[in-house]
């Protein structure tokens, strides 16, 4: 067997290792238990929901009964809401943010920095310093509940991690290969177009599947702004209660486990860029 | 590096190649000079849009503006900041921005304590370590308003899966002196993850010389981590950190979710209060006043922690030569 590099730090499987082992799977089922228990009880019928044991007959009635029973409108339409405004605000963060990217990858013109940094404190500033205001606007301006007045407010969410990603992916891209498509007769526009923004392609792919899991995750926004008929996935699943007066668990967990699904299947899918996209590029892997 | 006399070669990207002999497009240096103010025209008007309510909510913050003074609103200078910064009085901010910043600090080390170890742990690349670092992510990517819903079930006193798989009895893990402790869980369940996957990427980009060099030299592991990888991966670490402690100073959902601030007021975050004004007490003026002393925190704390993580990139840059 041919022998591995190994990094620095890594050790073959050793006796003393062994502890290390034990702690990584102790770190797993404390990072899993949840997720294990949460399917769980999303197929245990209502008898069973209060109880505690591993063991029972497993049901889809629960599923069924929050995707089609008498509130299961409710839900469905917080899927569809989520995807709209989620993709819509991830539209507008792409057609926006790339160029924007491009220009902070390429050229230090005077502002950038500031421009860059603005950006960045979106990320970083309190929602609701703007929700308070924005709720009294939407508010007399009819734009409360539309996806119009959501999508708007996802941007402080998806732009500045799509502008970040992609200026990372700009920078690392030799500028010698945009100047060799000039010399060959291409304008600025096509160099851009044809050389540079295909081979960042698969930093757009990560900026915009990671935006489109922060946007669909979010929580503040859509409670505040989008509280009737566009409620969203996240805000429909936290105050889920099933029908009637009872508390049904089962059904949460159900509807919960729905609404995590689209975030957990799209970053399994770029979990190599995950570590750029995260950081906003600031750490580059 | 290739030779100016070489000819760069493009890439394959499939496009179609321009009619030859056509001379290098001319554009006057003015032109130039304007491109990239133009690419970012959009962006800049997307901030000016954002930045307008935030400009008004800061406005909100010198007036008397709630539900019941609509007609008659008027600047009233700095008696919000006055009411909400006297200690002892009913609007005081005193407890809301202690939970918040203990609530941060605690969260805070907590991760990035666990994030390094399991980094170190899954930077050993034995075929467990492999298995489990590709299922690691997952809290991270489910809605902590989701995670905290499921939290909440778990912790449920009568018939929570906790109480029964740890042998608690009926432990109330969401009463006044827990509910904040429990919260931090959540937290540290959901976001140790990102300080983990930072750092393991941080420890797999080092260059293996100093560490082979120091291990012919006969230095232990501890002393190896301490002198050597540490300074090396704090950069990684702090902006690990950094992320996590602007983040969790303006936590909202987790505890909303959870407990929707209580019980009482044991986990009552300032933007869970300013939520509180806002929605339920129609208080837009005082929500902005704290929302506005949440912002002035979250901001020098930033300015603070973006020095600091310059200096470690430097000396980094410094050790690795």
């Amino acid at each position: 067997m041919a022998r591995r590099e190994l990094m620095p730090g890594q050790k073959r499987l050793t006796p003393g290792g062994v502890g290390a082992e034990v702690l990584t799977v102790l770190w797993f089922v404390f990072s899993l238990f949840p997720i294990v228990w949460l399917i769980l009880l999303s197929l245990k019928s209502t008898e069973q929901q209060q109880n505690t044991f591993f063991t029972f007959t497993p049901t889809l009635d629960n599923f069924r009964f929050v995707l089609f029973g008498q509130t299961g409108s409710d839900l469905r339409q917080g899927l569809f809401n989520s995807l709209i405004t989620s993709a819509g605000a991830v539209l507008v963060s792409l057609i926006i943010g790339i160029p924007a990217a491009y220009a902070a990858g390429r050229w230090k013109y005077k502002g950038s920095d500031d421009l860059m940094f603005q950006m960045l404190s979106f990320r970083f500033a309190p929602e609701l310093m703007v929700l308070v205001p924005l709720f009294i606007i939407y508010r007399q301006t009819g734009l409360l509940d539309s996806s119009l007045g959501l999508i708007w407010v996802l941007q402080l969410v998806t732009m500045p991690l799509v502008v970040w990603i992609l200026r990372s992916y700009f920078q690392d891209l030799p500028p010698d290969l945009e100047q060799a498509a000039l010399l060959d007769g291409y304008t600025r526009t096509q160099a851009f177009v044809r050389i540079a923004l295909p081979l960042v392609r698969p930093g757009i792919a990560a900026g915009a599947l990671l935006a489109f899991i922060f946007a669909w995750n979010s929580y503040v926004f859509p409670l505040i702004l989008a509280n009737n008929e566009l409620k969203t996935v996240t805000v429909a699943i936290a105050t889920f209660q099933g029908g009637g007066g009872q508390i049904y668990y089962n059904h949460a967990a159900a509807a919960a486990l729905i609404g995590a699904l689209p975030p957990l299947i799209l970053a399994l899918s770029i979990q190599r860029y995950l570590v750029r996209g995260l950081s906003f590029g600031a750490v580059k892997a | 590096m290739s030779s100016m006399l070489d000819e760069p070669v493009l890439p394959d990207t499939g496009a179609t190649p321009p009619p030859p002999g056509k001379p290098p497009v001319q554009v006057p240096k003015w032109r130039r000079d304007l491109r990239p103010y133009l690419l970012s025209v959009p962006a800049v008007a997307l901030i000016i849009g954002i930045l307008y309510p935030f400009v008004i909510g800061v406005i909100f913050a010198f007036q008397n503006y709630s539900a019941q003074t609509t007609r008659n609103r008027r600047f009233i200078g700095f008696e919000n900041f006055q009411q909400v910064l006297t200690p002892g009085g009913t609007f005081f901010i005193g407890h809301a921005a202690w939970v918040t910043v203990y609530y941060a600090v605690l969260a805070t080390v907590i991760e990035t304590v666990l994030g390094v170890g399991i980094a170190l742990l899954l930077n050993r690349s034995t075929i467990i370590g492999r298995i489990f670092e590709k299922v690691l992510i997952l809290p991270l990517m489910i809605a902590p308003a989701i995670a905290a819903l499921a939290w909440k079930f778990m912790y449920n006193a009568d018939f929570g899966v906790l109480n029964h798989v740890l042998g608690l009895g009926t432990f109330n893990w969401l009463s006044a002196d827990t509910a904040l402790y429990s919260a931090v869980l959540v937290d540290v369940w959901i976001y140790t993850p990102f300080v983990a996957i930072l750092v393991l990427a941080g420890i797999r980009s080092l260059p293996r010389e100093p560490f082979e060099a120091s291990s012919v030299d006969g230095a232990g592991p501890v002393y190896m981590f301490r002198r050597l990888m540490l300074p090396l991966i704090w950069p990684y670490i702090l902006v690990a950190v950094i992320f996590r402690f602007m983040d969790c100073l303006k936590i909202f959902d987790i505890p909303q979710v959870l407990t929707g601030g209580g019980p009482g007021d044991a986990t009552t975050t300032l933007q869970v209060s300013a939520f509180k004004d806002l929605i339920n007490n129609g208080q837009y003026s005082r929500g902005a006043t704290y929302m506005f002393i949440l912002w002035i925190i979250v901001f020098i704390t930033a300015r603070v922690l973006v020095g600091v993580l310059g200096r470690a990139q430097r000396r980094a840059a410094g050790a690795e030569d």
